[in-house]
């Protein structure tokens, strides 16, 4: 690892809140989307030359959004600026940038909404803050608005519910459709909506991977766990992030989901042409894009015949699944419009559509029907990550908070040695990992690694107290944002790894049942 | 002076009420287009109204967040709303047992309410955080209600004014029968900040008393995998 070019934060004797650093990180922008990228998702190519043109252009848009999202509308109007989130973001704890507090990142948007869309904004702009849109802001914004991970923390401690994540959507959709995307995103939906996955794989390359895990499962337990890709008429369709088909620690949950589905009997598949559960669409707060994206595993349940789906682990991508494929592609229960019913009367209604594979796994626990050898991960002192997207944007279960329990009672019942972080840093108040929400991109490192602080800051407080050497998490970005960001901070890389890595190193294979 | 007040309130009044309107309105028929509350949310109606109640009553999220800022919120809202309620005697006649009942505790409830509004601002001075955030328009909405409740007390407490000739004033507002208005400093203090405050009140951020109503991860119950939310808009595209 090359030494950084910026200053990693130190651990705090206290929590106190970091002074203000005005402009501390007004250097960090991501690299612009360019323009193939841009018109291969059916955007503008690039900014217009003449600033009016854009001007205009953002400006309608920001209206057709206002009339469009509810969130937006009463978002912009309702802040007063009491500052209960000042201090909440990982970003603003981090780097100390004011326009990292959440209120301050709104209020880039909020004072160009006074501006344009209402009276004493139009009238007397100095007193409450509201200005025109120029260059300079739009490049503030695309500064900025790619400085938030969409996590929500703020939103959990706004007396009015204002989630920032709403407003940076806002914001990126308004960028994307002037032309100044960011190529990270840009280049993922390209991607997926061309090959059917955000690392671009293609269905050989999948197919070979599979068997290459079978190979290496059947080599280190002697049985023949199956890793199939597109079979019709499997129960279920396992949907999981790309990277768990190749990038560490996220293929050992991979290997893991499959020797859960093995050890219960349940027959299922993957899919090459569906292969992805992320969805970046959500990121850019695009909902055409974001139903284009989800559309794919839509037609997937139809093609194949499965009766189940069933979500992999990738934070964000639950949040879609959970929370959108019902509205977005008619995937959910009770559809009584003929979309819906055209996809739910063949899901099976007594299971949860769609279910997260640690829900899907807990059932099984419950049914008794896995066994396991906990003491095969004796040498790991556990600890979970809950990743933001799904602690504030999901659940699982049937009861408010599931989120939280479920992942944690099936590490107690595949390990013995399980201890929490600090509780103003997990559950609902959990720490985004700092690379969510469209930023997990090197040319963002001094963000991801700052942002990452006050995470690292919770587990070296039970590395230290308790001897953790093992986080557990159930997302694919905060899997690869911890492995790459741990070092920086003094942590072996290999400390993150997956909820099903768990699963796998302590599950009994074989004919138990 | 009687008629500019009398002008005044008319004007504040219709103001106040059509713009609140309109803006309830607006919020109402923008759709909210996905489900968003802010889990760990409650799953069924019930449940959305016990915390919508909360956040309302008790400041919950605030509560979370900032126990200043709680602490000074609270009492000033809290302090506002008797202090309000105890104003509904200048509006009716008779006035209602219960509502004879409360004036003591509306009369005291003023100085907690301008103690709330003293510590709020307080902090947009002395927070460095908040002092960033904070626009002229946060100091003068501030600077308005501590006008507000600082000549309210003082007539109160101090300098009294003829209150049968104040509500005689405002029962014949309501009945378009114009009576003369008592001559007081404070009291056309009090009464032309009020107009003021119910004038900006549609265009300005304290549109967040209806604002939390209708937030989405607030109002919302946590159901998506039983409900289709589909918005109006949302659903041509499934027809094209």
């Amino acid at each position: 690892m090359a030494a950084p070019e910026f200053k990693i934060p130190e651990y705090r004797e206290f929590p106190t809140v970091p002074a203000l650093v005005p402009g501390a990180m007004a250097h960090s922008k991501p690299y612009i989307a360019n323009e193939k990228v841009q018109e291969g998702i059916g955007l503008p190519a690039k900014l217009a030359d003449d600033w009016q043109v854009t001007h205009d252009k953002a400006i309608g848009k920001f209206g057709e959004l206002l009339g469009k999202y509810r969130s937006l509308k009463v978002f912009m109007d309702s802040c007063v600026h009491c500052g209960s989130c000042t201090d909440k973001c990982h970003y603003f704890i981090g780097t100390g940038d004011p326009k990292n507090m959440p209120v301050a990142r709104q209020d880039l948007m909020r004072s160009v909404y006074r501006r344009y869309f209402t009276l004493p904004g139009k009238l007397f702009p100095k007193l409450v803050g509201a200005r025109d849109l120029t260059k300079d802001v739009l490049d503030e914004w695309f500064s900025y608005f790619w400085q938030c991970s969409e996590c929500r923390r703020c939103s959990v401690f706004c007396p009015y519910g204002i989630d920032t994540a709403e407003v940076t959507m806002a914001a990126r959709h308004i960028l994307d459709s002037v032309g100044y995307g960011q190529k990270y995103s840009n280049e993922i939906l390209a991607k997926v909506n061309k090959i059917g996955n955000n690392l671009g794989l293609p269905g050989p390359a999948l197919e070979d991977t599979l068997l290459g895990l079978e190979e290496d499962v059947k080599e280190e337990t002697g049985v023949d766990v199956r890793y199939p890709l597109d079979v019709k008429g499997a129960e279920v369709l396992l949907v999981t992030p790309s990277a768990d088909f190749f990038a560490e620690p996220h293929i050992e949950s991979l290997i893991g989901y499959g020797k859960v589905f093995h050890a219960a009997g349940i027959s299922w598949t993957l899919s090459s042409y569906a292969s992805e559960a992320g969805n970046f669409g959500l990121f850019n707060g695009d909902y055409n894009m974001m139903r284009k994206v989800a559309m794919r595993i839509r037609e997937q349940a139809l093609e194949l015949g499965v009766k189940r789906i069933v979500v992999g682990e990738c934070g964000h991508a639950w949040r879609v699944a959970y929370a959108f494929w019902n509205t977005l592609i008619g995937l959910g229960n009770n559809g009584n419009d003929p979309y819906s019913v055209e996809l739910q009367k063949q899901l099976d209604p007594r299971y949860k559509e769609p279910s997260h594979i640690c829900e899907f796994t807990w059932d099984l626990i419950q049914q008794g029907r896995l066994k396991f050898d906990k003491e095969a991960n004796d040498s790991r002192i556990i600890t979970f990550h809950d990743s933001c997207n799904v602690a504030r944007g999901s659940r699982m279960g049937d009861y408010p908070g599931g989120q939280f329990e479920i992942p944690r009672n099936i590490i107690k019942a595949v390990a013995n040695k399980f201890v929490d972080m600090p509780s103003a840093t997990i559950r609902e108040t959990t720490f985004c990992c700092g690379g969510g929400g469209g930023v997990l991109t090197d040319d963002l490192i001094e963000l991801r690694v700052k942002g990452a602080f006050p995470r690292m800051e919770a587990l070296q407080h039970v590395v230290e107290n308790n001897g953790v050497n093992f986080m557990a998490t159930i997302c694919a970005i905060c899997k690869a944002q911890f492995s790459k960001v741990l070092p920086y901070y003094g942590f072996n890389m290999r400390l993150v790894g997956g909820v099903h890595q768990l699963v796998s190193t302590a599950i009994r294979l074989g004919d138990e049942q | 002076m009687t008629l500019f007040f009398a002008i005044l309130f008319y004007l504040a009044f219709v103001i106040f009420t059509v713009g609140l309107g309109y803006k309830i309105y607006d919020f109402a028929r923008t759709p909210a287009p996905l489900s968003i509350p802010t889990t760990p949310a409650p799953t069924t109606t019930a449940g959305v109204t016990f915390r919508m109640a909360r956040e309302v009553i008790l400041f919950e999220s605030l509560f979370k967040g900032n126990l200043w800022i709680w602490l000074f919120g609270w009492m000033f809202h809290m302090g506002l709303f008797l202090v309000l309620v105890r104003h509904l005697r200048y509006f009716v006649d008779p006035v209602w047992g219960w509502l004879a009942f409360i004036q003591p505790f509306g009369k005291y409830a003023g100085f907690m309410m301008a103690a709330g509004l003293a510590g709020l601002w307080a902090r947009r001075f002395l927070v460095e955080r908040i002092r960033y955030i904070s626009t002229p328009s946060d100091h003068l909405m501030l600077a308005m209600l501590l006008g507000i409740g600082l000549t309210g007390l003082s007539m109160s407490f101090l300098s009294h004014t003829d209150i049968i000739s104040v509500k005689a004033f405002f029962l014949g507002l309501m009945a378009f029968d114009i009576q003369p208005l008592p001559a007081h400093p404070a009291l056309f203090i009090h009464l032309s900040l009020v107009a003021l405050l119910m004038i900006i009140f549609p265009f300005s951020k304290l549109l967040h008393a209806p604002g939390v109503f209708f937030s989405p991860t607030r109002n919302q119950a946590d159901n998506p995998r039983e409900v289709r939310h589909l918005a109006p808009w949302a659903a041509q595209i499934e027809k094209s």
